[in-house]
């Protein structure tokens, strides 16, 4: 094949799957009785600086989350427990920071690495079960979001203080606070200051995948088990790693929040960031600038579409089915262009052969 | 003995085991007739979802959408049930879950995208559908709103008349034993729901057909060794589309369940996980009718006991976790295997010393009894489990070798 259309088969996937998603969509609405082209023109239309900044914020958390996600879809490893060590997390380093046992800027790296180690510490449960036990990941870190969520509701009442019918941890110093910054200018509202570690996540998460030994052996396990054992991979070993780092980056998710808007956690905490992760990182085939981009992708269209309601008179609902069809079609897609690539290949070759046989009749 | 007598066995020793920790602790809620009926109506949906799972993983699919397709189930039960009625209101319970099922198949089975990654934009998918599809639906009808149904007409329910008063009566007496079996007979015999006897049948019929006819067989040679039944000519896709959407079929029946029986109509997050612990039924029976009966009336217990006098039920209970794993500790300390002996051990000692110190458990913690049984059955018991050798595997005609 030539590049041109090597590039134009690698681009098809996702248009393909944006289409099927985006008709998708549309007949569930004239199912429904809506209107499309109300949702498409609200959907479409520009963002105002405020939403510029609300996409922003949305995009780090998401990136954080989808990069959880990946760090074990790399390994084959289906850690759906983001949720629950984002919850966990978030929560420990909440009431660490609120405690204000470290003194401003130090209090926060202390809290992040402390959120961190939750965040671990809750995925080294299912890492354990796996390796000691055998029990699939899949199913115990479903377990484990669920008794996160009832866990972290009791330990709130016993820590936290009652504010009106909810409970709140305490409000982190604020010298503590990790200062926001304008994206566009003159505009009030502004970007977390902790959005940035996304960056950071990011990079490392490239760097460890493709430059150290950790990564090959992650990403050579993820590709065939057999191999990796054949080439001296311990895959126990590598399986709690991954799964704790795993859980490691899912405990930064709470983090720009925290420290940038609520200062606390309470009854507000943002719910199903790491249900979207999961998509985020399906979407972005567990690639770093995949999933930036997939996370971009869905932090857009979650704000865009949170005016329907009122404009246009659709259930913002609708949104998450658009989602959700977009990550399976994406994935049905990408096999889609896998078998055609093959044939082509396959068809490329017989030609080749077919050729020489040709050239080798003629020579003698 | 064969495997019929042995599971008889092992509910008589339950009931024994249940009825000294009652008689010990004073928790008389434990096992009356209002917490087995609890128990039960807990049961069923977890026993459907996890039959739906056996039927799809028994075809070398594995399903973790089967929350989704419950999700669809209670939607359609919603709709359907309010216009037409409980029966009506079954089958489009049904064929939304099979929409959902049909999609599951058309991924894996024809794409063969990975089984889990579908399985988990299912879920997206269903939870979207339904959240937007209430509103649409419901938020108009009187009584109903953009997140629940108006209360739907309940299925019938039988009542066998001279039975259910007299074991009504015993169960009251709290005599040792007598009272539990009372308890437990009037739950199956007073206010019987239609819908739990169809579920039952549905189980039992799955198991004589998987299990006891030549259509079973060849279900289960996909699961087993699809390029084997390949070579005998069997359709391998045919079974698997089939075997995937009847999964969809009996989480749609789950997901009804939940919405006419067990509560008064549609509600969304109405499934609350019981897809995924469907499953978990279904793999701690051992991927078997049976099995995953076993495991669903142990986890409907659980959620039965803790819906009634939570607190102190399920603080009961602590003392025959306590003591049941601490037998089981002892007896695998005997077999030489220390891992197991050790964990069962720390946690059965976990849960006697929380026992004797507390009064009652607190909400937050009955809330997490299904999910942390779940995981305390599967850390215990996995390594005597057997899937079927090709689950999760991805087949396409004429590649394997």
């Amino acid at each position: 094949m030539t590049t041109v259309r090597r590039l134009m088969v690698g681009a098809a996937a996702p248009a393909l799957a944006f289409v099927v998603a985006a008709a998708v969509t549309s007949v569930v609405l004239v199912a429904a009785g809506d209107s499309p082209a109300d949702f498409w023109r609200v959907l479409l239309s520009a963002p105002d600086p405020r939403d510029y900044v609300a996409i922003a914020n949305a995009t780090a958390v998401l990136y954080l989350s989808g990069l959880a996600a990946a760090i074990g879809f790399r390994m084959n490893l289906f850690n759906i427990g983001v949720e629950g060590q984002y919850r966990v997390a978030t929560f420990a380093g909440a009431v660490f920071a609120g405690q204000a046992l470290l003194p401003g800027a130090l209090n926060t790296a202390a809290t992040i690495l402390v959120a961190m180690a939750a965040g671990a510490a809750w995925a080294g449960i299912a890492a354990l079960l796996r390796v000691l036990r055998g029990v699939s990941e899949v199913i115990s870190t479903i377990m484990l979001n669920a008794i996160a969520v009832s866990l972290v509701a009791f330990l709130l009442q016993k820590v936290g203080r009652r504010q009106g019918e909810t409970f709140r941890t305490d409000t982190i110093p604020e010298s503590s606070w990790v200062p926001s910054f304008p994206l566009v200018p003159g505009e009030s509202s502004q970007v977390y200051g902790l959005a940035l570690l996304a960056v950071v996540a990011g990079v490392g998460f490239a760097v460890l995948l493709n430059r150290t030994r950790f990564g090959f052996d992650l990403r050579a396990t993820g590709h065939s088990e057999s191999a990796a054992v054949a080439s001296g991979v311990n895959v126990r070993r590598m399986v709690v790693y991954t799964l704790l780092l795993s859980g490691a980056v899912a405990g930064l998710i709470g983090m720009p929040e925290l420290f940038g808007g609520s200062h606390a956690y309470g009854s507000t905490i943002q719910t199903g960031i790491g249900f979207t992760g999961i998509a985020v990182a399906l979407l972005g085939r567990n690639h770093p600038w995949g999933i930036a981009v997939a996370a971009l992708i869905f932090g857009y269209l979650n704000q865009q579409a949170s005016p329907l309601g009122v404009t246009a008179d659709i259930s913002t609902e609708i949104i998450a089915v658009t989602q959700g069809v977009v990550v399976l079609s994406v994935v049905i897609a990408y096999e889609v262009v896998r078998r055609y690539r093959v044939r082509a290949e396959q068809a490329e070759v017989a030609r080749q052969l077919r050729r020489e046989r040709g050239a080798q009749a003629v020579s003698p | 003995m064969s495997r019929g007598a042995r599971l008889w066995l092992y509910a008589l020793a339950g009931l024994v085991a249940l009825s000294v920790v009652r008689t010990v602790t004073g928790a008389d809620d434990l096992t009356s007739a209002g917490t087995m009926r609890a128990a039960i109506i807990a049961a069923i949906p977890i026993a459907l979802a996890g039959l739906g799972g056996l039927w799809s993983e028994r075809a070398g699919v594995v399903n973790i959408g089967l929350e989704g397709m419950m999700i669809l189930g209670t939607l359609g039960a919603g709709y359907y049930t309010y216009y037409q009625g409980p029966w009506v209101g079954l089958l489009g319970a049904m064929m939304f879950g099979a929409i959902g099922g049909v999609l599951h198949a058309l991924a894996t089975v024809v794409f063969t995208v990975d089984h889990i990654v579908s399985g988990v934009a299912v879920n997206i998918i269903a939870a979207g559908v339904a959240g937007f599809l209430a509103e649409v639906f419901f938020a108009d009808l009187e009584g109903g709103g953009p997140t629940q149904s108006p209360s739907l007409e309940r299925p019938m329910s039988i009542t066998v008349p001279g039975i259910s008063d007299w074991s009504a009566d015993l169960s009251a007496q709290r005599w040792f034993l007598v009272s539990d079996l009372a308890g437990l007979i009037n739950a199956l015999t007073a206010g019987l729901s239609i819908f739990t006897v169809l579920a039952l049948l549905a189980l039992a019929g799955t198991g004589w057909l998987l299990w006891h006819s030549a259509f079973g067989l060849r279900l289960r040679s996909c699961g087993e060794s699809p390029s084997s039944a390949e070579t005998l000519g069997v359709n391998v896709y045919r079974y698997k589309f089939l075997a995937v959407t009847m999964s969809g079929v009996f989480a749609g029946f789950a997901g009804c369940y939940l919405a006419v029986v067990a509560s008064s109509g549609y509600a969304n997050g109405q499934t609350g996980g019981r897809g995924y612990i469907g499953l978990a039924a279904m793999i701690f029976g051992n991927w078997r009718p049976g099995g995953l009966l076993t495991g669903s009336l142990l986890f409907g217990f659980t959620e039965g006991a803790r819906l009634r006098q939570g607190g102190e039920s399920v603080h009961a209970l602590l003392l025959l976790i306590g003591v049941a794993l601490l037998a089981l500790a002892a007896w695998q300390l005997y077999r030489a295997r220390r891992a197991v002996a050790l964990l069962a051990a720390t946690v059965g000692a976990g849960a006697l010393w929380w026992y004797l110190a507390t009064e009652a458990v607190p909400d937050s913690f009955t809330e997490m009894t299904p999910y942390v049984a779940t995981l305390l059955v599967l850390a215990l018991f996995s390594q005597r489990l057997r899937m079927p050798a090709a689950d999760g595997q991805p087949y396409r005609r004429g590649e394997a070798g």
